[in-house]
């Protein structure tokens, strides 16, 4: 008889030494309940514009089920390069400075192996999205964290770079507008950063997938500025803007070296993005401004809203400038973000997530997506300020 | 189009019973200047009226609605407006329209009953000297109504906590 095996001794260290999601604790503790006003979602309520899933219908029709390049549809790479010397000037070649991917997610997997070696130190500004930093775990490399402050609106500056910076140092990953505390970045600071990347001769990973979602001033992509087009990878997708996160589909720009490493990574893996979705991600940039725009407007009403409803019931917000999300400081409660959260859920049956998840930084705060409909908005924050009050008698 | 009018105006559209308070925060402005924006806006023409869509079916309120398509011969002198201010002025007429194609103007008629719309038809809207013909279609069911659809809304499945 062969002897019982535990398969836990085959995993991977690297896959070990990856901390929990906080996330998965509340995708637990939600279930089960009924009636609950979900504040946690981090996609858009929207579904995908109507024309959009016309296209993708119409790509079944007509049997547009086989793979594509490694690099995605070359019709796709085209638009994506006019749009972005559209928007911003910026000038990618097609056919070597673009790679399609299966979403955001995966680009950000790639680029960070594609450029980490065991040991090479990537700085991570936090609070920020759950996947940076176990991305770098996987790569080998080792997580720097820098964080930002409520203060300061959450904002990134040279100067609180500096200090993580070591001999080490191989790239930094940037999220802006940021999941989740809806900041952007100001022209002149990004100036003081890129000179800091040119200093000490840094990589930056840049994950800009809420870009058209800014409300306040205009978005800046990293990789336009002088210098820094060759040393940034940009990160982008269809989720956020058009409404598309269930078709999964996203896209990196950068230097034709780097593109062709994330190539070569994705095409062992992924091979090539879903063709209908780069169908769709089409049709989406022809002809889904309207659209987009509309939704924006949207979340931007939404914003307003949400914002003046924390500050009214003694939740003091800062304002979002971009992405969907409100990140609201109740330190002043006493409770833990988990603590204020899970009681939020309990007995409000409303669904938050709380800040910590998104690294210490995060504590004292909770996540508010205002991706949901102005009459959850409106019942969530009048349910919230009840509990805010019952906490202070 | 100044930025905020747009607002005021698709969050009016989309629901007429938001108060100046609520658009107010939803745009980020003061209740007073969404109040007068609105007042102009009104004086001007822009906001023409406020109306609910109201699905009848479902109060057992049976409307018969028909959409009539009407040829017409132009008098000397007198383009489609005079044709049209005279239709338009019946209640029946829930709408009129000016179509390019084989037909010239559109009617959308209200009536408790078939034999109602088919007698406004016969003897109010046939026997106008300028109308040549008329061709009457009567509706069998309203799925979508100024843009709001009257049966079962697209809904998005979401999961209650994601990244």
């Amino acid at each position: 008889m062969r002897p019982p095996c535990d398969p836990s001794k085959f995993i991977a260290e690297a896959v070990k030494s990856i901390p929990p999601s906080g996330i998965r604790r509340f995708f637990d503790l939600v279930s089960g309940l009924e009636d609950i006003i979900s504040l946690g979602v981090g996609e858009p309520d929207f579904i995908t514009p109507w024309h959009i899933r016309e296209m993708c219908i119409h790509s079944l029709e007509k049997g547009q089920t086989s793979y594509t390049s490694n690099y995605g549809l070359p019709e796709l790479r085209d638009e994506l390069t006019r749009t972005y010397y559209r928007r911003y000037g910026l000038d990618y070649d097609p056919a070597s400075e673009i790679l399609i991917t299966t979403g955001v997610s995966e680009a950000l997997d790639i680029a960070i192996r594609a450029v980490v070696n065991p040991g090479d130190e990537v700085i991570v500004v936090q609070p920020s999205y759950v996947a940076y930093v176990p991305s770098v775990i996987l790569a080998g490399g080792k997580p720097v964290i820098v964080s930002t402050h409520r203060n300061d609106d959450f904002s990134l500056t040279a100067e609180a770079l500096k200090p993580a910076i070591t001999s080490k140092t191989k790239a930094i990953v940037l999220n802006f507008p940021n999941n989740p505390t809806g900041a952007i970045m100001q022209q002149e600071g990004m100036e003081d950063i890129a000179d800091l990347v040119v200093e000490n001769d840094l990589f930056v990973i840049s994950d800009e997938v809420y870009e058209c979602l800014t409300y306040e001033g205009t978005h800046v992509p990293f990789s336009s500025l002088e210098g820094m087009k060759d040393r940034t990878v940009m990160l982008n997708g269809f989720s956020k803007a058009y409404a598309m996160t269930g078709l999964r589909l996203g896209f990196a720009m950068g230097a034709p070296d780097i593109i062709h490493s994330m190539m070569m990574i994705h095409q062992y893996s992924m091979l090539c993005a879903p063709t209908t979705a780069q169908v769709g991600a089409i049709e989406a940039l022809r002809n889904g401004k309207g659209e987009m725009e509309r939704m924006v407007r949207e979340y931007d009403r939404r914003r307003h809203f949400i914002v003046k409803g924390f500050n009214r019931i003694g939740l003091e917000c800062c304002n979002p400038k971009g992405a969907f999300y409100a990140f609201p400081y109740i330190g002043c409660t006493g409770l833990s973000s988990s603590d204020f959260a899970e009681r939020l859920l309990n007995e409000k049956k409303i669904v938050t997530i709380p800040g910590d998840v998104f690294g210490e930084a995060g504590e004292g705060f909770l996540r508010c997506a205002y991706a949901a409909s102005l009459d959850d908005i409106r019942k969530a924050i009048e349910r919230m300020g009840d509990f805010v009050d019952g906490l202070k008698q | 189009m100044d930025e905020m009018i747009r607002h005021i105006l698709e969050i009016l559209e989309n629901d007429a019973r938001a108060s100046p308070e609520e658009i107010a925060t939803l745009i980020g402005t003061s209740a007073q200047e969404v109040s007068q924006t609105i007042a102009k806006l009104e004086e001007t023409g822009v906001i023409r009226h406020y109306k609910t869509i109201v699905d009848w079916d479902l109060v057992g309120e049976n409307y018969v609605y028909a959409v009539i398509e009407l040829k017409v011969t132009l008098e000397r002198n007198q383009g489609y407006q005079a044709i049209a201010e005279r239709i338009y002025k019946f209640p029946e007429v829930r709408s009129v329209r000016l179509l390019s194609g084989d037909y010239d103007i559109s009617l959308t008629v209200r009536g408790k009953s078939m034999k109602d719309v088919a007698f406004f038809v016969a003897e109010k809207i046939a026997t106008l000297d300028q109308v040549q013909s008329t061709s009457t279609h009567f509706v069998l069911k309203t799925y979508k109504e100024d843009g709001v659809i009257l049966h079962e809304p697209e809904t998005i499945q979401r999961l209650p906590v994601s990244f």
